[in-house]
Protein backbone atom coordinates (compact mmCIF):
# COMPACT_ATOMS: atom_id res chain seq x y z
CA UNK A 1 0.00 0.00 0.00
CA UNK A 2 1.05 3.34 -0.57
CA UNK A 3 1.66 5.86 2.57
CA UNK A 4 -1.15 7.83 1.37
CA UNK A 5 -3.55 5.59 1.12
CA UNK A 6 -3.33 4.64 4.69
CA UNK A 7 -6.17 5.17 7.04
CA UNK A 8 -5.72 7.50 10.24
CA UNK A 9 -7.55 5.87 13.36
CA UNK A 10 -7.30 8.22 16.45
CA UNK A 11 -9.24 6.89 19.95
CA UNK A 12 -10.09 9.90 22.52
CA UNK A 13 -10.45 10.31 26.36
CA UNK A 14 -11.80 6.73 27.48
CA UNK A 15 -11.11 5.45 24.96
CA UNK A 16 -7.66 5.47 24.14
CA UNK A 17 -6.69 4.67 28.23
CA UNK A 18 -8.53 1.66 27.84
CA UNK A 19 -7.18 0.39 24.99
CA UNK A 20 -3.23 1.95 25.61
CA UNK A 21 -3.21 3.57 22.40
CA UNK A 22 -4.66 6.65 20.98
CA UNK A 23 -3.37 7.01 16.76
CA UNK A 24 -2.66 3.83 14.62
CA UNK A 25 -2.28 4.22 10.77
CA UNK A 26 -4.08 0.80 9.28
CA UNK A 27 -4.57 -0.33 4.97
CA UNK A 28 -7.18 1.02 3.28
CA UNK A 29 -9.23 -1.68 1.73
CA UNK A 30 -12.40 -0.77 -1.03
CA UNK A 31 -15.80 -0.89 0.58
CA UNK A 32 -14.56 -0.87 4.30
CA UNK A 33 -16.52 1.19 6.49
CA UNK A 34 -16.20 3.25 10.32
CA UNK A 35 -17.37 0.01 12.22
CA UNK A 36 -14.97 -2.21 10.01
CA UNK A 37 -12.14 0.10 11.31
CA UNK A 38 -13.57 0.04 14.74
CA UNK A 39 -14.17 -4.33 14.81
CA UNK A 40 -10.65 -4.80 12.78
CA UNK A 41 -8.93 -2.62 15.83
CA UNK A 42 -10.52 -3.68 18.74
CA UNK A 43 -11.76 -7.39 18.02
CA UNK A 44 -15.12 -6.33 18.97
CA UNK A 45 -17.95 -7.33 16.84
CA UNK A 46 -19.78 -3.70 16.79
CA UNK A 47 -19.43 -0.54 17.37
CA UNK A 48 -20.72 0.44 20.61
CA UNK A 49 -23.68 3.10 20.73
CA UNK A 50 -22.19 4.91 23.21
CA UNK A 51 -19.12 5.37 21.09
CA UNK A 52 -19.22 8.35 18.80
CA UNK A 53 -17.18 8.64 15.55
CA UNK A 54 -16.36 11.19 12.78
CA UNK A 55 -14.19 10.81 9.67
CA UNK A 56 -12.59 13.44 8.36
CA UNK A 57 -13.49 15.51 12.20
CA UNK A 58 -17.58 15.91 10.61
CA UNK A 59 -19.59 13.39 13.20
CA UNK A 60 -20.79 9.90 10.95
CA UNK A 61 -22.72 6.78 10.85
CA UNK A 62 -20.97 3.82 11.93
CA UNK A 63 -21.90 2.23 8.31
CA UNK A 64 -19.98 5.42 6.42
CA UNK A 65 -18.20 4.07 3.50
CA UNK A 66 -13.95 5.41 3.70
CA UNK A 67 -12.02 6.63 1.06
CA UNK A 68 -8.29 6.29 1.16
CA UNK A 69 -6.37 8.81 3.41
CA UNK A 70 -9.66 9.18 5.66
CA UNK A 71 -9.15 10.06 8.99
CA UNK A 72 -11.47 8.23 11.45
CA UNK A 73 -11.63 9.40 15.07
CA UNK A 74 -13.94 7.30 17.51
CA UNK A 75 -14.60 8.74 21.50
CA UNK A 76 -17.13 8.94 24.81
CA UNK A 77 -20.03 11.00 24.59
CA UNK A 78 -18.82 14.38 24.97
CA UNK A 79 -18.44 16.67 28.04
CA UNK A 80 -17.79 20.16 27.38
CA UNK A 81 -18.70 23.50 29.23
CA UNK A 82 -19.11 24.25 32.61
CA UNK A 83 -18.61 21.82 35.61
CA UNK A 84 -21.89 20.82 35.83
CA UNK A 85 -21.97 16.62 35.84
CA UNK B 1 -16.13 35.61 14.67
CA UNK B 2 -13.22 34.11 16.98
CA UNK B 3 -12.98 30.76 18.64
CA UNK B 4 -9.78 29.97 21.08
CA UNK B 5 -9.12 26.92 22.46
CA UNK B 6 -6.43 27.07 24.94
CA UNK B 7 -4.17 25.53 27.39
CA UNK B 8 -3.64 27.94 29.87
CA UNK B 9 -6.46 29.68 32.37
CA UNK B 10 -7.82 33.03 30.92
CA UNK B 11 -9.13 36.21 32.82
CA UNK B 12 -12.87 36.06 30.78
CA UNK B 13 -13.93 39.58 31.87
CA UNK B 14 -10.26 40.56 30.65
CA UNK B 15 -10.82 39.49 26.82
CA UNK B 16 -14.08 40.15 26.60
CA UNK B 17 -13.29 43.75 27.26
CA UNK B 18 -10.25 43.65 25.04
CA UNK B 19 -12.52 41.85 22.15
CA UNK B 20 -15.26 44.68 22.11
CA UNK B 21 -12.09 47.10 22.12
CA UNK B 22 -10.85 44.94 19.09
CA UNK B 23 -13.95 44.61 17.14
CA UNK B 24 -15.79 47.36 17.24
CA UNK B 25 -13.92 50.07 17.01
CA UNK B 26 -16.47 52.86 16.54
CA UNK B 27 -18.81 53.67 19.40
CA UNK B 28 -23.09 52.68 19.14
CA UNK B 29 -22.01 49.39 16.90
CA UNK B 30 -24.02 47.02 18.54
CA UNK B 31 -26.84 47.64 21.22
CA UNK B 32 -26.95 44.63 23.23
CA UNK B 33 -24.16 41.94 23.92
CA UNK B 34 -24.77 38.59 26.13
CA UNK B 35 -22.08 36.47 27.71
CA UNK B 36 -21.87 33.23 29.65
CA UNK B 37 -19.25 31.99 31.44
CA UNK B 38 -18.74 28.48 32.87
CA UNK B 39 -15.95 27.61 35.73
CA UNK B 40 -15.02 24.66 37.42
CA UNK B 41 -16.68 23.92 40.49
CA UNK B 42 -14.89 22.35 43.63
CA UNK B 43 -17.60 19.42 43.90
CA UNK B 44 -19.51 16.68 41.77
CA UNK B 45 -22.04 13.76 42.11
CA UNK B 46 -21.19 14.53 46.27
CA UNK B 47 -17.22 14.31 45.66
CA UNK B 48 -14.90 17.09 46.47
CA UNK B 49 -12.93 17.21 43.04
CA UNK B 50 -9.69 18.86 43.43
CA UNK B 51 -8.89 18.83 39.69
CA UNK B 52 -9.56 18.21 36.29
CA UNK B 53 -7.90 17.16 32.90
CA UNK B 54 -9.46 18.25 30.01
CA UNK B 55 -8.98 16.60 26.63
CA UNK B 56 -10.24 17.72 23.16
CA UNK B 57 -9.97 16.22 19.83
CA UNK B 58 -7.52 18.67 17.95
CA UNK B 59 -8.60 20.47 14.80
CA UNK B 60 -12.64 18.80 15.09
CA UNK B 61 -12.80 21.05 18.00
CA UNK B 62 -12.32 24.61 16.49
CA UNK B 63 -14.35 23.21 12.99
CA UNK B 64 -17.18 22.21 15.12
CA UNK B 65 -17.26 25.45 17.67
CA UNK B 66 -17.00 27.59 14.33
CA UNK B 67 -20.30 25.84 12.65
CA UNK B 68 -21.86 26.06 15.64
CA UNK B 69 -20.78 30.08 16.03
CA UNK B 70 -21.91 30.61 11.90
CA UNK B 71 -25.02 28.43 12.31
CA UNK B 72 -26.20 31.06 15.32
CA UNK B 73 -24.53 34.29 13.48
CA UNK B 74 -26.81 33.54 10.65
CA UNK B 75 -30.24 32.52 12.62
CA UNK B 76 -30.28 35.29 14.83
CA UNK B 77 -28.24 37.96 12.35
CA UNK B 78 -25.24 38.68 15.31
CA UNK B 79 -22.83 40.97 14.68
CA UNK B 80 -19.76 38.78 16.25
CA UNK B 81 -19.71 35.92 18.73
CA UNK B 82 -16.69 34.85 20.79
CA UNK B 83 -16.20 31.97 22.38
CA UNK B 84 -12.92 30.39 24.00
CA UNK B 85 -12.40 27.26 25.88
CA UNK B 86 -9.85 25.50 28.31
CA UNK B 87 -8.12 22.50 27.90
CA UNK B 88 -5.13 20.79 30.13
CA UNK B 89 -5.27 21.04 33.47
CA UNK B 90 -8.03 22.83 35.66
CA UNK B 91 -7.83 23.75 39.20
CA UNK B 92 -11.63 24.51 41.30
CA UNK B 93 -12.39 28.24 40.00
CA UNK B 94 -10.85 28.33 36.79
CA UNK B 95 -13.08 29.61 34.28
CA UNK B 96 -13.77 26.91 31.59
CA UNK B 97 -15.68 28.78 28.83
CA UNK B 98 -16.60 31.85 27.73
CA UNK B 99 -19.81 32.30 24.86
CA UNK B 100 -20.19 36.10 24.30
CA UNK B 101 -22.45 37.07 21.48
CA UNK B 102 -23.19 40.91 19.78
CA UNK B 103 -26.71 41.92 18.35
CA UNK B 104 -28.69 44.90 17.61
CA UNK B 105 -31.31 43.78 20.28
CA UNK B 106 -31.43 41.91 23.17
CA UNK B 107 -33.72 38.80 22.22
CA UNK B 108 -31.26 37.56 19.97
CA UNK B 109 -28.24 38.27 21.89
CA UNK B 110 -29.34 36.45 25.39
CA UNK B 111 -30.92 33.46 22.84
CA UNK B 112 -27.88 33.22 20.51
CA UNK B 113 -25.56 33.10 23.89
CA UNK B 114 -27.43 29.94 25.36
CA UNK B 115 -27.83 27.88 22.18
CA UNK B 116 -24.42 28.33 22.06
CA UNK B 117 -23.55 27.05 24.90
CA UNK B 118 -25.63 23.96 24.94
CA UNK B 119 -24.98 23.52 21.53
CA UNK B 120 -21.21 23.39 22.52
CA UNK B 121 -22.18 20.86 25.54
CA UNK B 122 -23.55 18.25 23.07
CA UNK B 123 -21.44 18.93 19.80
CA UNK B 124 -17.95 19.92 20.69
CA UNK B 125 -15.46 17.10 21.36
CA UNK B 126 -14.43 17.85 25.04
CA UNK B 127 -13.67 15.21 27.67
CA UNK B 128 -13.44 15.85 31.21
CA UNK B 129 -11.33 14.06 33.58
CA UNK B 130 -12.04 14.69 37.64
CA UNK B 131 -9.65 13.61 40.19
CA UNK B 132 -11.14 12.82 43.46
CA UNK B 133 -10.13 11.40 46.96
CA UNK B 134 -11.23 8.07 45.02
CA UNK B 135 -9.03 8.56 42.60
CA UNK B 136 -9.67 9.37 38.34
CA UNK B 137 -12.80 9.40 36.27
CA UNK B 138 -14.05 10.52 33.41
CA UNK B 139 -17.07 12.42 33.67
CA UNK B 140 -20.32 10.89 32.27
CA UNK B 141 -22.90 12.05 30.27
CA UNK B 142 -26.10 10.74 30.53
CA UNK B 143 -27.84 11.15 27.20
CA UNK B 144 -25.73 8.41 25.33
CA UNK B 145 -24.77 8.98 21.48
CA UNK B 146 -25.99 11.06 18.69
CA UNK B 147 -25.49 14.81 18.99
CA UNK B 148 -28.10 16.97 18.24
CA UNK B 149 -28.34 19.28 15.55
CA UNK B 150 -28.92 22.75 15.85
CA UNK B 151 -32.50 22.50 14.11
CA UNK B 152 -33.48 19.52 16.70
CA UNK B 153 -32.45 22.05 19.51
CA UNK B 154 -35.78 23.69 20.19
Amino acid sequence: MSGTAAISVKLFAGLAEARGWRERRIDYAPGMTVADVWCGQTGESALPPRVLCAVNMDYCAADTVLAPGDEVGFFPPVTGGQHDG
Amino acid sequence: MTVSVRDAPFEPYAELAAYERLRFARPGQFGASASFVGSMRDLNEGDAVTRMTLEHYPGMTERHLEAICAEATARWSLLDTLVIHRVGLVLPGDPIVLVAAWSAHRAEAFTACRHIMEDLKSRAPFWKKETTAHGDRWVARNTPGVPRTAAADE
